[in-house]
């Protein structure tokens, strides 16, 4: 299979692979592939799209008809995407030749395509030898995390799609469980001992009835000797049951406890390390349900039920040891109801799984209500829609009525179904009994004492059905738990990272692009900013300046090409520590509950009260802190003293003033305040921007004039570079953009539009 | 209500769509955008240029000479795609991601779901789902399935 040297070929199906051999001519080889999955008329049909080193090559798999194009100059492949179908078109100077349409699953396999069939077509018009071209990075095609040296699948994606929870998720808490082992077996045997005490009593019952009752009826005197030394027995085994219990209960307590507060913990942190792009999708009410409410149940579960049941298994293992040894056979009968049980259980496991699991999910919609609603509070005033927002909660408890309704139609047939098998069971006992002790097989004692201990086993095994549910339950927090946990940050370390302890602040972006979802949203954006230099990203809104700066930020991972920092890819630094020497100035500052200090050192806590307060002087902050009552102590953010915009912002500019950074990034820092206001920020910015590589966002133009150049964006694209007056004289779109905020006009429509501009002009008085 | 309408519109041969308006500025590059793809599919339909800039909004296609209707009808054809699921065959877990295999009304497919999330209530009756690469697919009465389908569509709901 020489003909194909492309790796990823091996990917390819047998079918295709012959398909395509055979049509492949002496010398032709293979460059490139993709499987298209969608026909013209966008229905699902397989097909493909071959590069070779001659020639493209198309197929449906539902046709016979090769289609085939050989180079020549005028060609041209490119694609185009809309809602997560791309449309790959191949034209020549006159007219399309053809086009193909596919699920954007396949997409960077699409670049791969286009960018081989470029260089394929170029070097076979001019006949020229082509260069290879040696990745320093392999990523992976789904998901663009960086492969290690040799890997050929992709960690990240395997972990998403492989997982596969049940029941035994349950069993995943061992990593938590681990540290306390040693513990964990010495409540395992307390367990066991205080089982075995609680087991004496009814075997006491025997020979106090044999050897005193019956004897007594049949006219013998009662031996007191005999009773005390029974009677003593059933207390000391009692009292030794208590303690026992005492001591396995508290022991099993305190690890359970632990372990929860573990699982709390450690899921919070990894919660902390995903990316923006997680809290994105989830919402708030959900994630702290999952954290709060369901490590609390599965520590419920762990210290209460787990012990419960597993007290029951050892009881109901030593009874049956027990009554085999007294009388076998009728051990069997008595034995008999439980594999029914079992097979009840197991009848009814699935249903209520499922329905624990959609009563959590709609227990979380309730709760996503109130997490939508209560920060809403002030819209809902304003238009009166209180009512309404009444109704949308009533209608998730209806639903949550109705479905916890439906779980407990089975729920509620189960428990007494259980109750009524153990009655069923005990009478089966009885009788068998009795028949055994009219052949004088066994002895009235021997009956009690089974009656005794089978009393107690079948009250065990009721509680013990309840198991089922609360472990489903259990079960499907601990998948909601792990569902976090298992998740892989989309921004991934690397395997190999290297340490930076000081940057210069020079920043490359190379053929950058970044897609959200389906939507395309920075484009091949190619940029160098040298150390110390100002930026100002200029564009309207939606012309992806903030993309572009969390991208540099890394709180998303570019889609294709790459940003380098001092020549390093900063996906190959680790992500805190390449923070670290960024600085982010936001539109609205947040402010985390605490003093003011507090909030200044928030990037730096061990800072000193100097360094705190220069900060808070360069930010022009330190006068306004002086007049709260408490100065630096004062207590802000949420449930603190009220700050103005213009204030917090303030605070925020001294926050990213204290860390020192090499890179800052302003993101419309000055949007949301007036312009006297703007104008203290700005001072205050100027102090911080000094001698540092600074990227700004602005939407008052004016506020960029300061900065070395101006990038200004349009649609994810970079459409012009250049200082202020160099964008001036150029007339281009800058110009445009400047001309309608110096006259005031709204933004948005002029810069699309030049040709409305003297309307939009006109309309403004 | 059938007057001409004060612009052109025609294909090119580089298969793009081609709008003149009643100046005389053509614009190459044309699409039609629905208004409301879900509840109101036939009525409001926007043509805007490459760029995203709304030239014309056609209140009720109906209203449009045949061609363009045409034309437009077409260009909606290949651009929307938001299969609606007739059938689901099975899927591989009852728990997220999981794989999904359906009959939707443009041939079978199966897709992943990523998380609980993106099965979402559009109406009492009917969801619709976004798979792992962002694609939407539409079920429109979730009644109106088969029992099988029903039942597995229930686990997520």
């Amino acid at each position: 299979m020489q003909q194909f040297h492309h790796s990823s070929i091996n990917h390819l199906s047998q079918t295709w692979r012959e398909a395509i051999a055979s049509q492949l001519t002496d010398g032709e080889n293979v460059m490139a592939w993709i499987e298209t999955d969608l026909d013209l008329q966008l229905h699902f049909a397989k097909g493909i799209v071959v590069v070779t080193n001659q020639r493209l090559l198309a197929k449906m798999y539902v046709s016979d008809i090769w289609q085939t194009w050989s180079y020549r100059q005028g060609l041209l492949l490119t694609q185009r995407d809309y809602a997560g179908i791309g449309c790959l078109e191949l034209f020549d100077t006159h007219s399309r030749l053809a086009h193909w349409r596919y699920r954007l699953g396949s997409d960077s396999a699409v670049n791969r395509l286009i960018e081989s069939f470029t260089q394929q077509r170029d070097s076979y018009c001019t006949a020229s030898e082509l260069p290879r071209i040696a990745d320093a990075f392999i990523q992976c095609p789904a998901c663009g995390a960086v492969l290690g040296m040799g890997q050929i699948d992709c960690p990240v994606c395997e972990k998403q799609n492989n997982v596969q929870p049940s029941t035994w998720t349950l069993l995943r808490l061992w990593r938590f469980a681990k540290p306390y082992q040693g513990r964990l077996l010495i409540g395992f045997l307390l367990t066991l001992c205080s089982t075995a005490a609680t087991l004496v009593p009814p075997y006491l019952t025997m020979p106090l009835m044999d050897n005193v009752l019956i004897p007594y009826q049949n006219g013998h005197p009662i031996n007191n000797e005999l009773v005390a030394f029974y009677l003593s027995g059933l207390l000391g085994a009692s009292v030794l049951a208590w303690m026992l219990g005492w001591a396995r209960t508290y022991m099993l307590a305190l690890v359970s406890e632990r372990i929860g507060a573990d699982l709390r913990t450690t899921t919070y942190e990894h919660l902390l390390n995903l990316s923006q792009e997680y809290f994105g999708g989830k919402r708030t009410g959900d994630l702290m349900a999952r954290i709060g409410a369901e490590t609390d149940r599965i520590n419920l579960f762990l210290s209460l039920h787990l012990l419960d049941f597993a007290t029951d298994v050892i009881m109901i293992a030593m009874t049956a040891v027990i009554l085999i040894s007294i009388n076998p056979w009728l051990a069997l009968v008595t034995l008999v109801p439980l594999p029914i049980i079992a097979w009840l259980i197991h009848l009814v496991r699935d249903r209520l799984r499922i329905g624990f699991e959609k009563v959590d999910r709609i227990w979380a919609e309730v709760n996503n209500v109130l997490a939508d609603t209560i920060p809403g509070i002030r819209v809902i005033k304003a238009f009166a829609q209180e009512k309404r927002e009444a109704a949308r909660f009533r209608a998730a408890n209806q639903r949550n009525l109705q479905i916890n309704d439906r779980v407990n139609r089975i729920w509620s047939l189960f428990t007494p179904t259980v109750t009524l098998l153990t009655e069923v069971g005990l009478l089966v006992v009885w009788i068998f009994g009795i028949w055994q002790i009219s052949n004088d097989e066994i002895t009235v004692g021997v009956l009690t004492a089974f009656l005794a201990y089978i009393g107690r086993f079948y009250i065990r095994l009721d509680s013990m059905s309840r198991i089922v549910s609360i472990t489903q339950k259990a079960a499907a927090g601990t998948k909601r738990i792990f569902d976090i946990l298992d998740h892989v940050s989309s921004v991934p370390e690397s395997p190999n990272p290297v340490h930076l302890n000081t940057v210069q602040g020079q920043i490359e972006l190379r053929n950058v692009s970044f897609r959200y979802g389906t939507r395309s949203i920075a484009q091949d954006i190619n940029l160098v900013i040298t150390p110390g230099e100002m930026i100002g990203l200029v564009g309207h809104s939606g012309s992806g300046k903030s993309t572009l700066v969390n991208l540099i930020c890394r709180f998303y991972d570019v889609t294709e090409g790459k940003i380098l920092i001092d020549g390093h890819d900063i996906r190959s630094l680790p992500v805190t520590e390449y923070r670290k020497h960024i600085g982010l100035v936001l539109q609205e500052p947040f402010l985390f509950y605490g003093t003011i200090a507090e909030n200044i050192a928030y990037g730096k806590p061990d800072a000193t009260h100097d360094e705190i307060v220069s900060a808070a002087r360069a930010a022009h902050a330190h006068e306004f802190i002086l007049r709260l009552p408490h100065g630096y102590d004062s207590l802000v953010g949420e449930r603190g003293q009220a700050l103005s915009g213009g204030e917090r912002q303030r605070i925020s500019i001294a926050r990213a003033l204290l860390i020192n950074p090499r890179i800052l990034i302003l993101d419309e820092a000055t949007s949301s305040v007036d312009t006297t206001t703007e104008k203290d920020i700005q001072k205050a910015l100027d102090n911080l921007v000094r001698g540092r590589t600074t990227i700004a966002i602005a939407h008052r133009l004016s506020t960029l004039q300061e900065a070395n150049r101006l990038v200004v964006l349009d649609r994810g694209k970079v459409v012009e570079i250049g200082n202020h007056s160099e964008l001036m004289s150029r007339e281009g779109y800058y110009y445009r953009l400047y001309q309608a905020q110096a006259r005031n006009v709204d933004v948005e429509d002029s810069g699309y539009a030049p040709f409305i501009e003297h309307s939009a002009a006109g309309e403004i008085k | 209500m059938s007057h001409a309408p004060n612009f052109q519109l025609t294909r090119n041969a580089f298969g793009r769509l081609v709008f003149r308006d009643q100046w005389g500025a053509m614009q190459e590059g044309v699409v039609p955008i629905r208004g409301f793809p879900i509840t109101n599919p036939n009525r409001g339909i926007a043509l805007v240029d490459c760029h995203g800039h709304e030239l014309i909004w056609i209140d009720c296609l109906a209203d449009l000479p045949s061609d363009y209707r045409m034309l437009i009808e077409d260009e909606l054809l290949s651009r929307e795609f938001m299969p609606e699921i007739k059938r689901l065959y099975n899927v591989s877990s009852f728990t997220t991601p999981s794989t999904w295999k359906v009959v939707t009304d443009r041939g079978e497919v199966s897709f992943i779901l990523k998380g609980e999330e993106d099965v979402r209530r559009l109406t009492s009756s009917s969801f619709m789902i976004t798979d792992s690469h962002g694609i939407h697919f539409l079920i429109r009465d979730h009644l109106s399935l088969d029992r099988n389908s029903r039942k597995l569509l229930d686990h997520f709901l």
